[in-house]
Parts: structure tokens; sequence; C-alpha cells
């Protein structure tokens, strides 16, 4: 791989800054509130530093809302966000988005964009009014389009791809902004199964062999068991555990952050935690019977 | 279709070129040109092209010299700077709120300094200037109340477009009210001035639309790139760096004073703020706002309107503004039936 695709790891340049953490991105204490209406309080999370991170929670648990505080969409109302230890907020814009890329959940490309020219959007970041487009903007986003298999597509509408195709194309886009660390917000919402897993793939590769630093919101437990480094469970706005999936995935744990009795079994692919819900009948006798089932699944 | 071509020098700098809109913009331009070239020609006392040009250049006789320079290049040169006001604001509007129909007649900007023209008509009698006065402040007016009403956390879509539809349509009822209880002269007066005339414009007119275009339009164009990556939504655009919130108010307050300022000098010439976007971006075929095809496209069709209004119609008693509001009504419909059959509303 050539040096233009490999991400700038050297964090911040700045000596006199004080560093509260060693890990990159983390958020200290933050309460998150939209208007009046508060989804998180006091919340810390650390980012480990070439980790992929994933953060899982039932809905309305504030994880996506936790993603919007992390790439600086919404402003802590307490509590502070650091980047490099630097609070995001002060920091210049196009900075900040030379180092922390986001995928969010909804996009719009716009009307008749072909892809070679929505993945070019991504240098926006790199880019001045008297540098608009250089010959380094041109190789980045065609090895951007080549890492995501997309290259072929390059002269192609935007609009007459595929979901999964769409999808693969957006994240061209985001590895075209060449960050270290990059958010993603629920990447294979309405894919099918393959899909799913073929960004999940494209993600668990940018992560190993890139040595980026992902971020994503996921909704299936299995997915995020099988494909994080860095598992982080959230409940409420609380924290409930963080770690790595094999350490921390049980179904006391699942029962916990979603109240659904499962069984944690091991994944015979991979050997991570595959969870089983319970069955239907199981789970109705557990409510009639709460305490009784809840020491037979234990012992 | 692979039209983009970047220009480099050795140095590091880089310009990226979009060859076809380029090349729209200067066939724009040249049709622009041309038709106020004819337009001046155009009229009681007809004027060859060539003597046009040649007393242009100061070249002419007297009697020409008079007709040319006194009378109808103020007018033609006013057609331009609100044709291209007018149609800058449209693709400012239409880009920020993502939707072709929130273009200034559909939010009732236009009615807004229709309301304040006719105050000064209707309640005070008050002279031209004083009528123009009176428009600026209520356009700017109507935008500020749209802002506050519509703008809370972003322009999400149509939300921007029904609110100005209420905005407008409250404003409409206001002028109603006017009209009725003001006497027949004013009455007239008012009446040629909403449909948007560009006849007996002079010098005084031209000045203050050609500073104000002069500041704005560099302006704007400064601020395209950021407008570009805005057409992905707040969130991407917000991701890759651009300070979503303050472009946002810059180029709306750049929109509304454009669109306030033509207005007043012209009255509120229907449709070119709605259709100068999209026909400049059919000629193009580029993403994006093109906003300096928009400009060209508004200056284009506002003084061929005018000619077609002089022409067809005889002298100068047809304003304008019927002409654009037909051409544009047609369109609107169009616009309308395939949005429709997109499945966008």
């Amino acid at each position: 791989m050539s040096a233009a695709t490999t991400p700038d790891m050297s964090g911040s340049a700045n000596k006199n800054i004080r560093r509260s953490t060693v890990n990159r991105l983390s958020a200290d204490n933050v309460t998150l509130a939209y208007d009046q209406r508060v989804i998180a309080e006091q919340l810390s999370v650390e980012i480990p530093d070439n980790s992929f991170t994933v953060i899982v929670g039932p809905n309305a648990c504030g994880k996506s809302t936790l993603l919007r505080a992390l790439s600086r969409m919404l402003k802590p109302s307490e509590g502070r966000v650091l980047l490099d230890g630097q609070v995001i907020q002060s920091m210049p814009a196009k900075k900040v988005a030379r180092t922390l890329g986001l995928l969010p959940q909804s996009s719009i490309a716009p009307d008749g964009i072909t892809v070679a020219d929505l993945v070019g959007r991504g240098r926006y970041p790199h880019q001045g009014i008297l540098r608009q487009w250089s010959t380094e903007d041109e190789r980045v986003v065609q090895e951007s389009m080549a890492q995501t298999g997309v290259a072929e597509l390059a002269d192609r509408y935007v609009d007459e791809l595929s979901g999964g195709q769409r999808q693969r194309v957006w994240i061209a886009m985001a590895l075209a902004q060449q960050t270290p660390l990059l958010l993603l917000d629920e990447p294979t919402t309405y894919l099918d199964i393959q899909h799913q897993i073929d960004v999940l793939d494209l993600c668990a590769e940018l992560h190993e062999e890139q040595g980026r630093t992902l971020v994503a919101v996921l909704h299936d437990l299995n997915h995020a068991a099988r494909y994080a480094t860095h598992l982080i469970a959230l409940r409420g706005g609380t924290v409930i555990a963080e770690g790595a999936p094999n350490d921390i995935v049980t179904a006391e744990l699942v029962e916990e952050v979603f109240g659904l009795r499962c069984q944690v079994i091991e994944d015979p692919e991979t050997g991570t935690p595959l969870v089983v819900p319970a069955a239907r009948k199981a789970r109705t006798e557990a409510r009639t019977g709460a305490e009784k089932v809840a020491a037979t699944e234990a012992s | 279709m692979k039209t983009n071509r970047a220009v480099r020098t050795p140095g590091g700098l880089s310009v990226r070129l979009d060859v076809r809109a380029l090349t729209v913009v200067l066939l724009l331009l040249a049709a622009a040109l041309a038709a106020s070239v004819v337009l001046i020609g155009t009229g009681d006392f007809p004027i060859p092209a060539g003597d046009v040009l040649r007393t242009l250049a100061g070249d002419g006789d007297a009697g020409q010299e008079f007709i040319v320079n006194e009378l109808r290049l103020p007018r033609v040169l006013v057609g331009l700077l609100v044709g291209a006001s007018l149609g800058l604001g449209g693709a400012l509007f239409q880009a920020v709120s993502r939707n072709p129909l929130g273009s200034p007649d559909i939010l009732g900007l236009g009615q807004g300094a229709t309301a304040g023209a006719l105050v000064v008509i209707v309640l005070f009698s008050g002279s031209a200037e004083l009528v123009t006065v009176g428009a600026l402040v209520g356009g700017l007016a109507t935008g500020i109340a749209i802002y506050l009403l519509a703008w809370k956390r972003g322009v999400h879509g149509y939300r921007l477009v029904l609110v100005g539809i209420g905005v407008s349509a409250i404003v409409t009822a206001v002028n109603g009210y006017l009209l009725t209880i003001s006497d027949i002269v004013d009455a007239a007066r008012a009446v040629v001035w909403m449909t948007g005339s560009l006849s007996g414009r002079d010098w005084d007119q031209v000045w203050p639309l050609l500073m104000l275009c002069a500041v704005l339009v560099p302006l704007v164009l400064a601020n395209a790139r950021e407008l570009r990556m805005m057409e992905m939504g707040d969130e991407v655009s917000h991701a890759l760096g651009v300070r979503v919130e303050r472009v946002r108010a810059l180029l709306m307050i750049a929109a509304v004073l454009l669109t306030a300022t033509a207005t007043a000098a012209a009255g509120p010439v229907s449709f070119v703020a709605l259709t100068a976007p999209q026909l400049a971006r059919r000629l193009t075929r580029s993403p994006g706002p093109n906003l300096l095809p928009s400009l060209c496209m508004g200056a284009a069709l506002l003084v061929t309107a005018d000619w077609v209004s002089q022409r067809v119609f005889g002298a100068d008693q047809l304003p304008v503004g019927v002409v654009t509001g037909v051409l544009g009504g047609v369109y609107l419909l169009w616009l309308l039936v395939t949005e429709r059959k997109a499945g966008r509303i």
C-alpha cells in the first residue's frame, strides 16, 4: 500500500496541551441532551486506539447520540469530547475532518452524481480554494474506490446502484477523507444479510490491514460480537459493560442490557460469543415464575 | 460524461473546471448580451444592432446616443442585473432547502416586497424612491420572518416551503386589503408595480444593484464549494468539516438581499428565481448548486422576456412580469408533474 492511503497516526503535535487520556478519542463525563430531553448523564467512554469498537444497546439507549457527540455533531451540555487531548469543539472544523470521519445513517446522494464525483467529495477537508483537485486527490479517490470494490462503477450514477453498492460508495467517500479514526452509524441498516457481512468484512479489513480505529453502532449483537475487538454495551445512557466480546458477552449481560433471556454459545465459525434467544415458551414461563426459571437457567 | 478537468500549476495550485458548465456559462452570457443589444435597438425608434454597438462604443450620432445611453441602456442593465440577482438568489434558496420549490417566488419574498411597496403607495402616496425602499424593507422583513419560523435546527426540505406558503398567503391577504382601501390612481400604480416592469428604469436604479452584486456575487461564489458539500445533508457536510450553520446563514442573508433588491428595482418579476436554476441545471447536467450558470440564465431570461413583451405586444404596454409569469407558470406545472412522477411529492 502506498503512503497516500495510510492515515496520519502521529496525533497532535502540540506538546503544550495536557493530554488527559492516552487514547486519541474519548468522552469525558458528558451529558448529552436534545433541548430539554436528556439522553445520557455523566457518561465517560474511551475509544481504544487501533480498535474496532462497536457500541450496542437497545433502541433509544443513546448509542447513536454518543456517536453524534464523538463526531462533534452534538455538543455536550456538560463535559467534553477530547480528540488528541483537545476539546473537539475548539478545533478548526477542517482539521477535525482530517482526523475523524463519520458515515451517518442518513446521507443524500445529489441528483445525477457519479460514483467518482461522490467519492471525490470526501477530499474536501484536504482542499482549498486554490488547491481544488491535486494529483494526490485523484490518486486517493482511485485507491478508495479500489479498496471498497467500486472502481468499476466509477462512471455510474449513484441513484442507479443497489443498496449494498451505494453503502460501499459512501464508505469509499469516507475513506477518501483519509482519517485515522472512522465512525459509522449503523452501516448495515437496510442491507440484506449478504451485504451486511460484506460491509462488516470491509470494515474489519480497514481495521486490520490499515490500522484505522473504527467505531460503529450496530443493531445485531451477533455481528457486534463477531467483528468487534472492543464492545461497549449501553443502556439508558450508561455503560453497562465494556471490553473484548469474549470477556463480557454473557447471558446475564444480554438480559441486563436488552431484557432478553438467552443462551450464549460459542460461534462455530469464529469462536466468538453467539447469542441465541430463549424460545418463546421458555420466556413466557420465565415471566410467570421468574425466580424459579432464573435459578434453573443459572445452574 | 466526464467533463471535469483539473488545471494544475507546478507550484501545487490546482483548479477544477467543469468544461460543460463553463461552456454553458459562456453561451448564456453571449445570449444575454446579444439579447441586450437587440433590446436596446427595440422601441418607438428602432435602431439597427450595428448602430447600437457603435453608439455604445461612443461613436454614434447625438440623437442615437441620447436614446441608447440615457433611455434604453439603464433599462437593459437593470434587466440584466435583476435577472442575474434573481437567478443567483433562486439557486441559493433551492440549494440550501434542497428543493426546487424552495425558491423566493413560492416562499413569498415577492409578496413581502409588494406589501412594503403597497404600504408606501397606498398609505403615503410616496415617490418612486420611497416605493423602492418600502419594497426592500418588506422583502427583508419577510426573509427574516421565514428564517425565524422555519430555521429551527436547520432547514428540512418541505418545511421551508410550507412555512413560506403560509407566510405568502398571509402577506397576499394584507396586499389584497391594502388594494381595496386605495383610490383608483394608487391602485393602478400598484398593480403595474406588482406585475414587475422594467419601463422607466434609469441610472438611479442601476448603481445600487450593481454595487450590491459586486459585493455579494464574489462572496457567494467563494462559498460555492461548501454549498456543494451541503447537498449531501447536514451530517455528511459537517463530518467533512463544513461549518454548516455559518455558511447557511451567510448564504441565506445574501440570497434574501439579492432577491429583495432585485424586487425593489423591478417589482416582483415572477418565476425567474424558480426557473433559472432548474433550466441551468438541465443544460450543465452537473450536480451541485450551479451558481454561475443560474446567474447567467436569470439575466438571459429576463432580458429576453422583456424583449418579447415589447416586441410581441408592442411598446411599453406589457410589463415583463406578465411574460415571465406565463412562461414560469407553464414550467412550474411541468415541474410538479415530473416531481410527482419521480415520487418526490
